[in-house]
């Protein structure tokens, strides 16, 4: 879990350095220009001044630029280069595959010379699990975080922040654990009260599974609470960052405390809510050993129910690790990488959208 | 409409801090009455006190009496959110709601008091907009967010949203504060017209504007940084800035301290 947490945050503060670079650029190249009209303040033009001060000034300028810019530009690389890698190795396996990419349920590589496989139950699973992770952790991490920016005396928050925090540093492998073994027994008869009540709905109706346990169902409630955190820590950031200003408005008009977080508390961090939100969904795609612990495989194709078993794209993928000897089946789980790496790109521009471009900011 | 206020030994405290001591003064229905000092005199923390935004600050009380009209603001059983529908307040700052539309910005405090007829919602907003000399620069575009006006439109338009809900006193901290010498001009007429309705209470650095839009003048003072600060005077304006009873006053407004 750890890999993937990390994973997440370095993206975007590079993303934020990319963008911050090309806009250092005007304001460096505007200096100049600046300081020529003003001839008292040459500081950066070395043409008229000529003094040793200014040059070294302007070479200290020139290798913070060349830092920074090369610190950008290192992320971007990375991701051509992972992207690359990824195509380079799938191509082979996709043309030679005998089935369907998109719309086949199976995913057969036993046989390098006929390869079959799709990746319709793989998108199905991990779509379903992460959104239902998301569906859960979206109201609950809000919750706590209105909770402890709104409502909570400093003094308990701290120590508060600090569990969620532990949350975060709990192992995937141990919710993996706690999933399969203690949670989705527990869960059993609220899946079944599902299964009865709203099994006309097809995410309620009966899956591909003969029992109730090691569900998406189940894989969605672990992911929940593992992105949880994510999700929490960056919301209450942006929610206490709410300017006082804003809150004062609301209050001299006699507003609650709810009204309050809903005139000038929610509108500011509504971005900021659907950002985090975005980086937990992230997060949730791409875990994989607690997935691969608790969703039991399936034998048959995925009914699109939250009661089906089978794999998700990280989690077939580490299923097979220990079989990538030969490159034609290798290529097959690699294409699978592939799709997961575009489908996270997708989730970002998405919520760039939805946060109507202010993501990050 | 428009209510007396009256303030009966009044300290003010921010946890062991003696923040105001012993102010008493009555702010008579119809009328401006500003407040000048020196910065830490306490001015706007006394203005804060009269419709209990203060609470919001951990560790604030107030000791003594306010009244409103005869009221304890503070009495038992009084709440703060209903002082505050009652006691409206305008900023130094600008702060419009920045994604709420002109016309929602506007009406508001009136939403939250519970108002969903339409027809009463725009008539109240036109209305308000009007008393607050804003309705001819933005009746057009009732509809885009009012963060996207110029300071001094937005500062009417919070007076606008103030009045929307036809407070029994307006208060307002330092409203011109942030605003250009014309944003500055409009308010200051604004405020003239509006005491025909409101009773106004203003918190003021600039002393002509005390002068300029006030009926009486409160002078408060501090002995040093630390100790508790004071009223020094109340009275009309006109006596206040040419014959004050108190030499610290004077010496104040001739520019010889503070």
């Amino acid at each position: 879990m750890t890999p993937d947490g990390d994973e997440a945050e370095p993206n975007t503060v590079s993303e934020r350095t990319t963008q911050r670079a090309p806009s250092d650029d005007p304001a460096t190249q505007d200096r100049p220009a600046g300081s020529a009209t003003m001839s008292s303040v040459t500081d950066t033009q070395p043409s008229t001044t000529g003094s040793s001060r200014t040059t070294s000034g302007g070479t200290g300028e020139r290798v913070f630029r060349a830092l920074t810019t090369g610190s950008g530009l290192v992320v971007v690389v990375a991701i051509a280069l992972i992207g690359l890698f990824l195509i380079v190795q799938a191509v082979p396996s996709l043309l030679a595959n005998n089935d369907n990419f998109f719309t086949s349920p199976e995913f057969n590589t036993t046989d390098a010379s006929n390869l079959r496989f799709g990746i319709r139950d793989l998108l199905a699973v991990t779509l379903l699990s992460s959104l239902l992770a998301l569906v859960i952790a979206m109201p609950i991490g809000m919750g706590i975080a209105l909770f402890l920016t709104q409502y909570t005396p400093s003094r308990l928050a701290q120590p508060f922040s600090y569990v969620i925090g532990l949350l975060a540093a709990v192992p995937s492998i141990v919710f993996g654990l706690w999933g399969v073994l203690v949670l989705a027994p527990a869960i059993e008869p609220i899946a079944a009260f599902l299964q009865t009540y709203l099994g006309w709905i097809f995410l309620f109706a009966p899956g591909n599974l003969p029992v109730l346990t090691g569900t998406i169902f189940t894989g969605g409630i672990v992911l929940a609470i593992m992105i949880l955190p994510i999700v929490t820590a960056t919301t209450r950031e942006v929610f206490s960052q709410t300017p006082r200003f804003q809150i004062e408005a609301a209050q001299a008009l006699g507003a609650t405390r709810w009204e309050v977080i809903r005139m000038a508390v929610l509108p500011y961090g509504r971005s900021g809510f659907i950002a985090a939100s975005m980086l937990g969904l992230g997060r949730a795609l791409g875990e994989t050993i607690a997935v691969l612990l608790v969703i039991r495989a399936a034998t048959s194709p995925s009914h699109l129910s939250l009661f089906d078993g089978g794999y998700t794209f990280a989690s077939l993928i580490a299923s097979a690790a220990s079989e990538f000897s030969q490159p034609l089946p290798t290529g097959a789980y690699i294409s699978a990488g592939l799709v997961l790496f575009v489908l996270t790109f997708v989730v970002n521009a998405m919520a760039r959208v939805v946060a109507g471009g202010k993501v990050n900011g | 409409m428009a209510k007396r206020l009256d303030l009966k030994d009044v300290d003010i405290y921010y946890g062991d801090f003696h923040a105001v001591q012993n102010v008493n003064l009555s702010v008579p229905p119809r009328s401006v009455t500003s407040f000048i000092g020196p910065s830490g005199c306490g001015k706007s923390t006394v203005l804060r006190t009269l419709n209990r935004m203060h609470e919001e600050i951990p560790g604030a009380r107030v000791e003594g009496e306010i009244q409103l009209d005869g009221e304890d603001i503070y009495a038992r059983g009084s709440d703060a959110v209903a002082v505050r529908r009652t006691i409206g307040m305008v900023f130094q700052r600008p702060n419009p709601f920045p994604t709420m539309s002109i016309r929602d910005n506007v009406v508001a405090g009136l939403k939250l008091q519970g108002v969903r007829d339409k027809k009463k919602l725009d008539e109240v907003c036109e209305a308000s907009l009007k008393g607050a000399n804003l309705w001819k620069e933005v009746s057009g575009r009732l509809d885009k967010p009012g963060g996207g006006l110029s300071g001094g439109q937005q500062q009417r338009l919070c007076i606008a949203r103030a009045i929307a809900v036809q407070p029994d006193v307006l208060l307002m901290d330092e409203p011109c504060s942030a605003l250009d010498p014309i944003s500055t001009l409009a308010i200051e007429d604004l405020i003239g017209d509006l005491k025909k309705d409101y009773t106004i209470v203003i918190v003021t650095h600039n002393m002509q504007q005390a002068a300029r839009v006030s009926d009486q003048t409160a002078f408060f003072n501090l002995e040093a940084t630390g100790k508790p600060g004071h009223l020094v005077e109340i009275d009309d304006t006109e006596k206040i800035f040419s014959n004050p009873q108190e030499r610290e006053t004077e010496d104040y407004i001739s520019g010889r301290f503070g």
